[in-house]
């Protein structure tokens, strides 16, 4: 279970980033974070990853306060972050360096095959497409099988072929050992074809403004008209939250007026 | 290198004429270098041979190659290029040891960076060869002071290029390191060092190239050793062949040692993903 509990961040700037945002995740569930532009998303995520501290507020792993990163939480970022001068099996087993050489192998190239990559084991980061560098990102972050993964805009670098191809594939790697997987995307397809809940949010300061469930049965078929209806949903949703004349609703209350 | 162009094996069928054109890009393009000074060496040899001039002030290459071989039978040679070598390694020793240990101090900790770095770059505004005077009034005339030299020329370009490229570390790739916990040390060893080696091998180079400036400016101040003796003795004595033989030694070793540090660090750079100009060769 992650738990943020009335989580702030205010920058050293004086930017109000993030107001006292609320959410229980349960583990496993894939959550869609979507909303516009500098409305905290990032901001939300970092502070989940550790990797900076919220103003206020707490984030909770398992009833252990998050301050720091934590071997329970991965993530990844738009850009697939690479180490230029290690390999893509260097780079998969970069997580590992405290596993004996020879587990971290195995590891490294179960993981390889796994993402479709084990004929590039020994190619540099320069020489992979935007894609298959996605995919090492993605292995890396997932080999060390943390129980939280956060993913920021993870695909919003990569055509639309390529980021249907990873969308699957994310949620093939999901199935293997179930982390929760919290997802800032700006996409709305998207969010509904992988998540199991959508958290609008609206900006100045970045807030929740609306909870969406999916509530589709995997695997989703995009052409669908249910796929359709849950779209829409998150669209309006997505379109209130940008209106600065409507006020704040509870977020269930958001969703249900329109439903 | 024409020859295998005019040659028939080349205008045959397809797998000869892209063997022909893969041993052109491997012999022929570093062979381009050497074009213009061959040809300006030749024209001379020829005008002095052709009586045009009569060499004196400069003498032709086969005149210094010949001075370059005498030297050396009689192993002055030897001599004057260990002594040299001697101090340049020294020298280069001392400064990149302090450049490296000072500038990733200044690159790691804001606060020595704060402290230092102001007074190393007042220093570095000093044109280096007036220590000259106040290295000999302290060191002595001896070898101490000329390596004290050569070291304060190859220190700042070191400090500056290890300080720059720990600043210019990308953040981005710094998280990756946070996200999986690496302590202080494991930082350092797997992200910093590897992400500041690039910048070190330019700045050991231009560190290695200003090591030979200096050392001839050194070898000025009252040597009875070494290449830049060979330079004030031949302008003493008279004797341009000397000079020029001299000159072409260093340029030699010049050439040479910075082509090993090229090589020595190639194995480590082979990941990178730069610019390469004129091809990839
Ligand atoms: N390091 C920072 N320092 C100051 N302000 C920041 C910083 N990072 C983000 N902000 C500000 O905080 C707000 C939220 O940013 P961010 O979380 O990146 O938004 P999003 O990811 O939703 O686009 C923006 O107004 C942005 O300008
Ligand atoms: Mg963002």
């Amino acid at each position: 279970m992650l738990s943020l509990d009335k989580v702030g961040k205010t920058y050293p700037n004086g930017v109000h980033a993030l107001e006292s945002f609320n959410a229980r995740i349960p583990q496993g569930e894939i959550v869609a974070i979507i909303g516009g532009s500098g409305c905290g998303k990032s901001t939300l995520l970092r502070a989940v990853a550790g990797l900076d501290r919220a103003s206020t507020g707490t984030i909770r792993v398992d009833d252990i306060a998050i301050t720091a990163p934590h071997e329970k939480i991965g993530i990844i970022f738009q850009e697939p972050r690479l180490l230029p001068w290690l390999n893509v099996a260097d780079n998969i087993g970069f997580g590992l360096a405290d596993l004996p050489a020879a587990a971290r192998r195995d590891k490294v190239a179960q993981a390889l095959a796994r993402v479709g990559l084990s004929d590039k084991a020994k190619a540099w980061p320069r020489e992979l497409s935007g894609g298959q560098a996605q995919r090492v990102a993605i292995a890396r972050a997932l080999v060390p099988q943390p129980e939280v993964l956060l993913l920021d805009e993870p695909f919003s670098a990569l055509d639309a072929f390529t980021r249907r191809d990873l969308q699957d594939h994310l949620l093939d790697l999901w199935a293997d050992t179930r982390p929760t997987l919290i997802l800032v995307t700006h996409d709305v397809d998207e969010a509904v074809v992988l998540a199991d809940r959508v958290l609008v949010m609206r900006p100045r300061p970045g807030r929740l403004f609306a909870e969406i469930d999916v509530g589709l049965a995997r695997p989703r078929d995009r052409a669908s008209s249910l796929f359709d209806a849950v779209k829409k949903r998150v669209l309006t949703a997505l379109d209130r939250s940008l209106d600065r004349d409507l006020p704040d609703a509870a977020p269930a209350e958001a969703v249900g007026a329109w439903w | 290198m024409s020859i295998a162009l005019d040659s028939p094996a080349a205008t045959a069928e397809a797998p000869a004429q892209r063997y022909e054109s893969g041993r052109w890009q491997r012999l022929a393009r570093p062979a381009l270098g050497i074009v213009v000074p061959v040809t300006l060496a030749l024209a001379w040899e020829l005008a002095v041979w052709a009586g045009w001039s009569n060499g004196r002030l400069v003498p032709p290459p086969s005149r210094v190659f010949a001075t370059i071989v005498e030297l050396a039978r009689s192993g002055e040679l030897t001599k004057h290029v260990t002594t040299t070598l001697f101090r340049v390694a020294a020298g280069f020793g001392f400064g990149v040891i302090a450049g490296t240990l000072l500038g990733a101090v200044s690159g790691y900790w804001g606060i020595a960076r704060r402290l230092l770095d102001p007074t190393v770059q007042a220093l570095r505004a000093i044109p280096s060869i007036a220590w000259v005077p106040l290295f000999i009034l302290w060191l002595g005339i001896f070898e101490t002071s000329k390596v004290a030299l050569i070291a304060v020329g190859v220190f700042f370009p070191v400090y500056l290029g290890v300080m720059g490229a720990i600043l210019s570390v990308d953040r981005k790739i710094v998280e990756v390191g946070r996200t999986f916990r690496l302590s202080g040390p494991a930082m350092i060893r797997r992200i910093l060092l590897p992400a500041v080696l690039p910048a070190y091998v330019v700045a050991l180079r231009v560190g290695l190239g200003l090591g030979w400036m200096f050392v001839v400016a050194a070898e000025f101040m009252g040597a009875s050793e070494g290449l830049g003796y060979l330079l004030i003795d031949g302008q003493q004595l008279g004797k341009p062949a000397q000079i020029l033989a001299a000159i072409t030694i260093f340029a030699l070793l010049g050439k040479t040692t910075d082509w090993l540090i090229e090589r020595l660090t190639a194995p480590l750079l082979r990941w990178q993903d730069a610019f390469r100009p004129g091809g990839d060769s």
